[in-house]
C-alpha cells in the first residue's frame, strides 16, 4: 500500500482506539479527580459493560440494532449499579483512603474478572453491530492524466467504525457540558476542589462520591458497548483499556478532563500509527516511555495543575 | 505436609498390591471387570491416573473446552471397554491458564502431588515448550496434542511424545504444492507471533518455494491482539494468495476485519482452520469466505464420504454433522484439532497394554512401547484417518484435509496422502537415555 493511504488507514484505526480510550480514561480521571481513588478495577467495569451488552443483545430477538440500542442503556445502568454497590460495601468502609483503596480495587479486579470467568465463561462472544457497511475510501493519486481519484486496495472502513468515533465525541462533549454547565457539575467541581469545604456548604459529599464512582464505571461500560461489535466480549478484555487509560490519565494530568482527552487522542493515534508502520509492541513501549518522561519532567501531566 | 502426602501414597499402593496379590481381590475384581484375566500380572485395580493439562482459561479456552469434552468421551469409551490392563482410567484435569509457567507447574503437580501415571493434553505450543523440560526432569511421560514442530525438531526430550496429532511442518509440507498448483504463486502470510506461527512461517515458506512459489510478505501478529485492520496494509498489492492462520479469542474479529479490508476485490485465501476454530462459519460478516480454502486436521462438517468411525466418534463426543455441540448449535467445536485427544488416549491405552504397564516404575517401558508403534490404521481408535508413527522423532504423520467453503459449509476438496507429509528425521529421541 502507498504511504498516503496507509497513513490514512492507520489514523482511522488510531481514531477508534482514541475514541474508546477517551471514554474509559475520562471515567478513570473523574473518579480520581473527585474522589482521589485510583481505581485499578476500572478495566473490569469496561469488561462488565461488554458482557452486559452481549447478554442484552442475545436475550433480545429481532434486528441487531434493537439489541444494541438496548445494550447502550442497560450496560451503563447495570455497571453503574454494581459500582454503587462496590462503593457502599468497600470504598465507604475504607473511608476513601487513597492507599487502601488501591489495594482494595486490585482485589476487586480479580474478584470481578474471576466472577465473569465463572459465569460468562472463557469464550469471546460477538455482538452484532446495528449497521455495518464497508466504505471504500477514494484517494487522490497522480496518474497518466494528472491528478485523479483512485480507490486504493484495502483503503476502507465501515460505517460502524465511523459511528463509534462520532458517538465517542458526542458522549465526551456531553460529559464536558454536564461538568461545566449544570448544577450537578458545579457540585462535582466543588467537591473536587475541597471536600471539607463542600461538606460545610451542605453538599452531601458521600452521595456525590457514590454518583461519580457509578458515573465513571458507566462511562467505561459505554466505551465497551461501542467497541464490542468490533471486538467481542471476553473476560480478559479489561487489561488493555486499563493500561491505556492509566497512561492517558497520567499524561493528560490526573483529574483534568481536557488533558485526558488530548492525551487519549495522542496515545490512540500514535498507537494506531506506530502499530501499522512499526510494531504494536513498539507502540506500547513508546507510550509507557512517554509516561515515564511525563512523570519525571511534568509530574502534574500536560494540563494538570500542580498541587500545593 | 505436602512431602508426607506424596510419600504416604506409594505405601498404601504397595499394601494394596500385597492384599490383592493374595488372590482374593483379583478374583473378585476379575468377575466384575472383563479382561482382567488376560493381564493376570495386573494385580492392582487402582485407577490409572492421567494428568490432563487443559486450557480452561486464557487465550486457549475454546480449545480447552472441547479438548476436555473429547477427553471425557474417550475415557468413558475406554472404561466401558474394560479400562487399561483391566484398570479404570481416571482423568485428573488441571487448568494451565494457557500459560507456559503455569503449564510447568501443572506437570509438576501431576508427577509429585496427584501421583499421575502420565501427563497428557494441551495445545498451545508455548505451553508445551514450557512444560516439557519439567516432564523430562520428573521422568513422567508427557503426551501432547499440540501440532507444533517442537517435538519432531528434537527440541524437547524422550519423555515428550506427540502420537495423536500431526505437526505443523508436515501439514504445511503437504499444503505447499496444493496452494502453488491451484491458487497462485505469490503468497503473503499472516500468522501469530509465537512458536506455532513461526513453524508456519518457516516451513510453509520453504515448502512453497520448493513448489515454485514465492512468499512476498511475512506478517506476524501477537496472539493477544484484538484489532487487526492495522496489519493488513502490509499485504503487498500483487499478492495472489493470502495465507492466514490466527489463534486466540479474537479470531472472529480477525477474519471479519479481513473481509472488511478487501471488500469485493480479495485475493485467493488459504487459511488454517485455526483462524476459525470454535467459530460458526455462517457468522455475519464472514460471507466473503465463500469459495476460499481451509486446511482442516479433521473436517468439521460431516462429509459425503464420512466413515463409520467418524460417525461413532462424533456421536461419542456429542458433535452434530455441522461440527457443533448436539445440545447447542451455536457452540462450535474445535473439530480440526480435538480428535488428537481421542487418538492420543487410545495410544496411551495401547502402549500401556503392550508394555504390561503396572505403575510409575514402568514409565520407560511405556515410552518404549509407544516408540515401537508404526502403522495406526483407520479405526474407531483413530477416526481421523490412518497414521504412521515415527518412534525416533516421537511424531505421528497422517492425512491432511483441504476443504472449500461452499454454500456456507466446509466441503472436502482434497485429501493428502500420508507420504505427502513426510520430511527427513531431525532427531532420534530413542538414543537419549531415560
Amino acid at each position: 500500500m502507498d504511504f498516503g493511504p496507509h497513513l490514512f488507514l492507520a489514523c482511522l484505526e488510531g481514531a477508534i482506539t482514541a475514541a474508546v480510550i477517551s471514554l474509559t480514561a475520562v471515567g478513570l480521571s473523574l473518579v480520581f479527580g473527585i474522589m482521589r481513588v485510583v481505581n485499578v478495577a476500572h478495566g473490569e467495569f469496561f469488561m462488565l459493560g461488554a458482557i452486559v451488552a452481549w447478554w442484552t443483545a442475545t436475550s433480545l430477538a429481532g434486528h441487531p440494532a434493537f439489541g444494541f440500542s438496548a445494550a447502550l442503556v442497560t450496560a451503563p445502568l447495570v455497571v453503574g449499579l454494581i459500582a454503587i454497590i462496590i462503593n457502599r460495601l468497600i470504598l465507604v468502609r475504607l473511608n476513601y483512603d487513597p492507599e487502601r483503596t488501591i489495594v482494595a480495587t486490585i482485589g476487586l479486579l480479580y474478584v470481578i474478572q474471576q466472577t465473569a470467568l465463572m459465569t460468562f465463561g472463557p469464550d469471546a462472544r460477538p455482538v452484532e453491530p446495528p449497521f455495518n457497511t464497508r466504505i471504500a475510501i477514494p484517494w487522490i493519486g497522480f496518474g497518466d492524466s494528472g491528478f485523479e481519484l483512485i480507490w486504493p486496495w484495502g483503503l476502507a472502513t465501515t460505517t460502524y467504525k465511523l459511528a463509534v468515533i462520532a458517538a465517542a465525541i458526542l458522549i465526551v462533549a456531553t460529559v464536558w457540558l454536564v461538568i461545566s454547565r449544570t448544577r450537578f457539575g458545579l457540585i462535582m467541581r466543588a467537591t473536587q476542589q475541597d471536600g471539607e469545604m463542600a461538606t460545610s456548604f451542605g453538599i452531601p459529599v458521600r452521595r456525590v462520591y457514590a454518583i461519580v464512582f457509578a458515573f465513571g464505571a458507566a462511562l467505561a461500560a459505554l466505551g465497551a458497548v461501542l467497541i464490542v461489535p468490533v471486538q467481542q466480549a471476553h473476560y480478559l478484555m479489561g487489561g488493555d483499556p486499563l493500561l491505556l487509560s492509566f497512561i492517558v490519565v497520567i499524561i493528560g494530568g490526573l483529574g483534568s478532563l481536557p488533558g485526558t482527552i488530548i492525551a487519549a487522542v495522542i496515545i490512540g493515534m500514535s498507537d494506531g500509527i506506530i502499530s501499522v508502520f512499526f510494531s504494536p509492541t513498539l507502540a506500547k513501549i513508546l507510550a509507557t516511555l512517554l509516561v515515564a518522561l511525563v512523570l519525571v519532567f511534568r509530574p502534574q501531566g500536560l494540563l494538570g495543575r500542580r498541587r500545593a | 505436609m505436602r512431602r508426607q502426602d506424596s510419600s504416604a501414597n506409594p505405601v498404601t499402593r504397595r499394601r494394596l498390591l500385597k492384599t490383592l496379590g493374595a488372590g482374593t481381590g483379583a478374583i473378585v475384581a476379575g468377575s466384575t471387570i472383563p479382561g482382567l484375566f488376560r493381564y493376570a500380572q495386573a494385580q492392582s485395580s487402582e485407577p490409572i491416573k492421567i494428568g490432563f493439562q487443559v486450557h480452561r482459561t486464557g487465550i486457549g479456552a475454546a480449545y480447552g473446552r472441547w479438548y476436555d469434552r473429547t477427553t471425557q468421551a474417550a475415557v468413558k469409551r475406554i472404561n466401558d471397554a474394560g479400562g487399561i490392563n483391566g484398570r479404570p482410567v481416571e482423568i485428573i484435569a488441571e487448568d494451565d491458564g494457557t500459560d507456559p509457567k503455569r503449564g510447568a507447574e501443572v506437570v509438576e503437580k501431576f508427577a509429585t502431588q496427584s501421583n499421575c501415571d502420565v501427563a497428557f493434553g494441551t495445545l498451545f505450543s508455548h505451553v508445551v515448550i514450557g512444560s516439557a523440560p519439567r516432564a523430562g526432569e520428573l521422568k513422567i511421560p508427557y503426551f501432547v496434542v499440540s501440532e507444533g514442530h517442537h517435538v519432531a525438531s528434537g527440541m524437547l526430550n524422550r519423555y515428550t511424545l506427540q502420537p495423536g496429532i500431526t505437526d505443523v511442518k508436515s501439514q504445511v509440507e503437504a499444503m505447499g504444492p496444493f496452494v502453488a498448483a491451484n491458487l497462485g504463486k505469490k503468497v503473503a502470510m499472516i500468522f501469530p507471533d509465537f512458536a506455532f506461527g513461526h513453524d508456519h512461517r518457516d516451513y510453509f515458506t520453504a515448502a512453497f518455494e520448493k513448489s515454485g512459489g514465492q512468499v512476498n510478505a511475512h506478517i506476524a501478529i501477537p496472539p493477544t491482539e484484538t484489532s487487526f485492520t492495522k496489519y493488513f496494509p502490509k499485504i503487498p498489492q500483487d499478492t495472489e494468495v493470502l495465507y492466514h492462520v490466527m489463534v486466540g479469542p479474537a479470531v472472529l474479529t480477525f477474519v471479519k476485519e479481513l473481509g472488511e479490508f478487501f471488500g469485493s476485490s480479495r485475493p485467493e485465501l488459504f487459511g488454517f482452520i485455526d483462524s476459525l476454530e470454535a467459530v460458526d462459519i455462517s457468522s455475519p460478516g464472514l460471507e466473503f469466505l465463500e469459495g476460499t480454502y481451509f486446511w482442516e486436521g479433521n473436517p468439521r462438517y460431516a462429509q459425503d464420504n464420512q466413515t463409520s468411525h467418524d460417525m461413532n466418534y462424533r456421536q461419542a463426543v456429542g458433535v452434530d454433522a455441522n461440527g457443533a455441540s448436539v445440545s447447542d448449535a451455536k457452540d462450535v467445536s474445535t473439530y480440526a484439532h480435538m480428535f488428537g485427544c481421542w487418538e492420543t488416549l487410545n495410544i496411551i491405552k495401547a502402549g500401556m497394554e503392550a508394555a504390561g504397564y503396572q505403575g510409575p516404575q514402568d514409565r520407560a517401558k511405556l515410552i518404549e512401547a509407544v516408540e515401537a508403534m508404526t502403522e495406526l490404521p483407520l479405526s474407531d481408535d483413530h477416526p481421523q484417518g490412518a497414521k504412521i508413527f515415527n518412534g525416533k522423532t516421537h511424531q505421528v504423520f497422517g492425512h491432511q484435509y483441504i476443504t472449500r467453503v461452499t454454500e456456507g459449509k466446509l466441503v472436502l476438496a482434497h485429501t493428502t496422502s500420508i507420504e505427502d507429509t513426510f520430511y527427513p528425521d531431525e532427531a532420534d529421541y530413542t538414543s537419549q537415555p531415560f
